[in-house]
């Protein structure tokens, strides 16, 4: 497999954890464009044969946060309408549940996020989690519990999502 | 890990067992400890649903069309003027190493791996762009030619491969590693798509004879000539390309 063709293959991937990250389609593909254009120009840098996947998401990561620390600053960002508009209409459950999980996921620290979405919707092994947030693989164990046990609460639990989203 | 059973279950070994990671023996294990501790087994099931639901809301995101591409280019002329402070830096510094090197043949190889992947992924990421293929079109030819040249510093042409079946879809400026590309992106009638994509070479007289490479699925014919390095990029058998090469060649060395 080429190069480019490598790189390209984890696009779809990028794209979609970058989504789940940020709640906002705007602020996904920007984040995807920055992440594609650094690994292009520093791409001399990625040794052949090491993980190239687990190398694309810790720039992704990087820029994920050094962009959230700006922004910060500045204040937040209004999540679109059309952010999390679906390429299929969806059936009801689904967008209820995509309604409500997006909700939560909002609701998690950043860190406890990346663990929960590096693990499980992008199926990263522990060790190249913690290789990619720059963490000790016991701090990917605790960010992942704390961060699932949070979810289960909002979710699952008897606050309701959209409770805790006025108080916030 | 592997305590033989019964006792309570780590933590870390329920989250391998939501994930998959967990060795057979283990998971068996875990199963059992499950069976038999109701609220740890509601627990665990909730986060098994969760990494569904992640699934199913996000998945669709995998099949989405590529991102609104034109972005990048917007922002990186932003970054264009400390983009010329580094370039300017670097060509202050490679000009001397180039002049040290020269004879030596030192960095040619790695510069022409370089130059062909620029090439591949340029053409990668740009050819499936349903919206924004271009930042310029074809119906503004001498505009496009114009701006380009203005840009890259050196006087382009834009070959015409109509005899060839394919058409002029227009062209985008890009960064590059040494200073700003081009890209000339070409379509046939069944929406193939070629990319031209040339950069200035700093040697004014060099010439070199067609060379080639293969990035996954797409060719690269490569080759320099005078001021400029010429890549043509393309998902065709290499007789096809090449015959596309060599009529771009000719056209700009009549």
């Amino acid at each position: 497999m080429g190069k480019a063709e490598e790189i390209t293959a984890y696009i779809p991937r990028l794209r979609r954890y970058a989504r789940a990250l940020t709640g906002n389609r705007d602020a996904a593909d920007d984040l995807v464009q920055d992440t594609l254009e650094r690994a292009w120009s520093r791409f001399h840098l990625w040794r052949h044969g090491s993980n190239l996947r687990a190398w694309l998401f810790t720039i992704m990561h990087n820029l994920f946060i050094n962009d959230t620390r700006t922004r910060n600053r500045e204040s937040g960002f209004a999540p679109e309408e059309e952010a999390f508009a679906l390429p299929v209409s969806p059936a009801h459950d689904a967008l209820v549940e995509l309604r409500e999980l997006d909700a939560a996921l909002r609701q998690l620290p950043d860190e406890q996020r990346e663990v929960v979405l590096l693990v499980g919707l992008e199926q990263m092994s522990y060790g190249d989690a913690a290789r990619v947030l720059g963490i000790p693989p016991g701090t990917v164990m605790s960010r992942l519990s704390r961060g699932r046990e949070r979810l289960r609460n909002l979710m699952y639990g008897k606050a309701s999502v959209s409770q805790l989203k006025v108080v916030k | 890990m592997t305590e033989p059973q019964k006792g309570p279950i780590p933590e870390a070994d329920l989250h391998a067992y939501v994930d998959g990671f967990l060795p057979e023996a283990r998971r068996v294990e875990v199963e059992h400890h499950l069976a038999a501790n109701p609220h740890e087994a509601e627990r665990v099931r909730t986060y098994l649903k969760l990494n569904e639901a992640l699934h199913t809301v996000f998945d669709p995101v995998l099949d989405e069309p590529g991102p609104r591409q034109t972005r990048i280019l917007e922002r990186g002329r932003a970054r264009t003027a400390v983009r010329y402070a580094a370039v300017i830096a670097g060509l202050i510094a490679s000009g001397v190493i180039g002049w040290v090197a020269r004879g030596l043949d030192i960095n040619t190889a790695s510069q022409d791996e370089d130059f062909v992947r620029r090439a591949a992924m340029a053409h990668t990421v740009y050819t499936p762009e349903v919206r924004h293929p271009v930042e310029v079109g074809a119906d503004q030819e001498q505009h496009l030619v114009n701006w380009l040249s203005k840009r890259l510093g050196s006087e382009l042409r834009v070959p015409h491969l109509s005899q060839l079946g394919y058409d002029l879809v227009g062209g985008r400026l890009l960064p590059g590693e040494q200073g700003p590309v081009a890209q000339f992106m070409y379509q046939d009638g069944k929406g193939q798509r070629l990319t031209l994509y040339l950069r200035t070479s700093g040697e004014t007289n060099e010439e070199t004879s067609f060379r080639y490479d293969r990035q996954g699925k797409v060719g690269v014919f490569f080759w320099i000539d005078g001021p400029l390095g010429y890549a043509l990029t393309g998902e065709l058998s290499k007789p096809d390309l090449l015959r596309v090469a060599k009529a771009i060649y000719q056209q700009l060395n009549p």
